[in-house]
């Protein structure tokens, strides 16, 4: 016996939520309103919505300044994340001598190590590239390199049974092997490479042009702008979300037809 | 009398754990002859089966194919306890792999692809996916993967453990049946005393800790064999007399 009750159906599962959340934002503004709350403390959602209705298409200049570097280095930690996980799968030299600082990466917190990025490279994007990718990179490597190294024995033995050459090992079995766990990885980067880019932008705190969402956020801040400051902040998750749906959705479309994670829980 | 095609000569398995897997392994096998391992679990049957294979290396003694062809594995089969299939490639892309890693083109393949999967009848799930097929569809894919290199000799490591009675009975019968028609030599690991004297010609019973080789019973049972051998006196009588030694194989130093 199952201690919870049936799953939800596919309706409720959108309902539920809504209703929640419109409950939530209901709330929120009655007592906003009912308290006489401040503007430069609390906005209601009515305001914040207005806000995001007037301010946003500047804000969605600025959402696509973060969502470039984001997505570049969400790129570049892929890239380095699999070339990084096959050669530590191939050496276990590669991989004694590389992992442990991989995890060090991992482990210093991008804000202690920003600024420090921030003088060394020249240009700003670079800078704040390289501190997004820091944070999406390890989810990506390690996820990689375990389903690397998870092939079924079995099928280890049919390859040597064929006399499979290493690079033939690599693609037919390893790789595949490995593309759900990489799935996995890639949500998980997807969305730290957005918090990678925000928190560098919060160091970096760049001026002119070229300003990401995160200074807007800062700025509007240091001038009580307090309604477009969430209305920054609303575009800034939904684009987080968005970025995981696709990710979600991706890879269900590679996983359909033959990993369990992918496949309908009824039979 | 000709040579042997497979001779095992006084061969030992210690891993490196310390544990002596097979001790003393003397065993010829003939071109076309039909031969069943039988032996409890722990009697090192699926380690004598993956030393044949080059699988593994013998700690000491020799394992020896006559002819030059073989070098150990170049006309070999070999079908996994489970079907061992690869999750994300259809029937036939499993089928296809052996020709795969030897370089064949997937056009060239394609006819011995067809010709493998439908000698186990499967013609008509090619298409399907690991997933999609029953226990027994996925031995009999796994069974089309190891024919599809038209190898000599099969080696089988308890196929059909997982299978329920129905589908094993037909296996078995299909088994013989490409043994038949193909001249295979088969090799065939099981822990089933029905299922070895049903199938072959000889029974190599194993004792265990360490395996060695018991007994070597033949099976004078005409071919070819099928369910009414199966009611028949004689299946009985072989069935109980290998039964017996197994018993005396295994009881003797676990009891």
């Amino acid at each position: 016996m199952s201690r919870r009750e049936e799953p939800l159906g596919r309706v409720s599962r959108l309902l539920a939520p809504s209703v929640f959340g419109l409950l939530f934002l209901v709330a929120w503004e009655v007592l906003a309103r009912v308290n006489q709350i401040p503007v430069y403390i609390l906005p209601g959602p009515l305001l914040i919505a207005e806000t995001l209705w007037t301010d946003g298409p500047s804000l969605l200049g600025s959402l696509w300044v973060t969502l470039q570097i984001a997505f570049a280095a969400l790129i570049a930690a892929v890239i380095l994340g699999l070339g990084l996980a096959i050669a530590m799968s191939r050496s276990r030299w590669i991989e004694a001598s590389l992992l442990p600082y991989a995890v060090i990466l991992q482990v210093t917190p991008v804000v202690a190590i920003a600024p420090l990025i921030i003088i060394w490279a020249d240009d700003v994007f670079l800078s704040l590239l390289i501190c997004a990718w820091i944070v999406a990179f390890f989810p990506i490597v390690s996820n990689t390199t375990l389903g690397l190294n998870s092939t079924d024995r079995g099928l280890d033995d049919l390859f040597r049974l064929y006399k499979a050459t290493p690079g033939q090992t690599l693609r037919y079995l390893q790789l595949p092997t490995a593309l759900p766990y990489f799935m996995a990885g890639l949500r998980i980067s997807g969305g730290l490479a957005l918090i990678g880019a925000v928190v560098a932008e919060f160091v970096a705190g760049t001026g002119g042009s070229e300003t990401g969402l995160a200074f807007r956020i800062l700025e509007a801040g240091y001038r009580l702008q307090i309604p477009r400051m969430f209305a920054a902040l609303v575009l800034l998750s939904l684009a987080g979300i968005a970025i995981y749906a696709v990710l979600d959705r991706l890879s269900h479309l590679i996983l359909r037809r033959w990993h369990e994670s992918a496949l309908p829980k009824d039979r | 009398m000709t040579a042997p095609l497979l001779t095992l000569s006084s061969v030992s398995k210690t891993f490196a754990s310390g544990v002596s897997a097979l001790s003393g392994i003397d065993l010829r096998v003939n071109a076309g002859e039909f031969v069943a391992i039988l032996g409890a679990s722990g009697c090192g049957k699926s380690t004598l089966l993956r030393l044949i294979a080059d699988l593994s290396e013998p700690t000491s003694g020799t394992v020896q194919w006559s002819g030059a062809a073989h070098g150990a594995t170049g006309r070999l089969g070999f079908v996994f306890q489970d079907a061992t299939l690869m999750p994300w490639a259809s029937a036939a892309d499993n089928v296809y792999l052996p020709l795969r890693l030897a370089g064949l083109g997937r056009a060239e393949a394609a006819p011995r692809i067809a010709e493998a999967l439908a000698a186990v009848e499967l013609g008509d799930f090619a298409e399907a996916f690991p997933r999609e097929l029953s226990g027994g569809m996925r031995m009999r894919v796994s069974i089309a993967r190891a024919l599809v290199t038209q190898p000599d000799v099969l080696l089988l490591d308890e196929p059909f453990a997982a299978l329920d009675e129905p589908t094993r009975f037909k296996l078995n019968e299909d088994l013989l049946r490409l043994w038949r028609t193909r001249n295979l030599t088969v090799i065939f690991v099981t822990h089933s005393v029905f299922e070895s004297v049903f199938l072959s010609q000889r029974v190599i019973v194993m004792s265990r800790r360490p395996g060695r080789v018991h007994a070597d019973l033949p099976i004078d049972l005409p071919y070819p064999r099928d369910a009414t051998l199966r009611m028949s006196a004689g299946f009985g009588a072989a069935c109980h007399r290998v039964s017996e030694v197994l018993t005396r194989a295994t009881g003797a130093e676990a009891a």
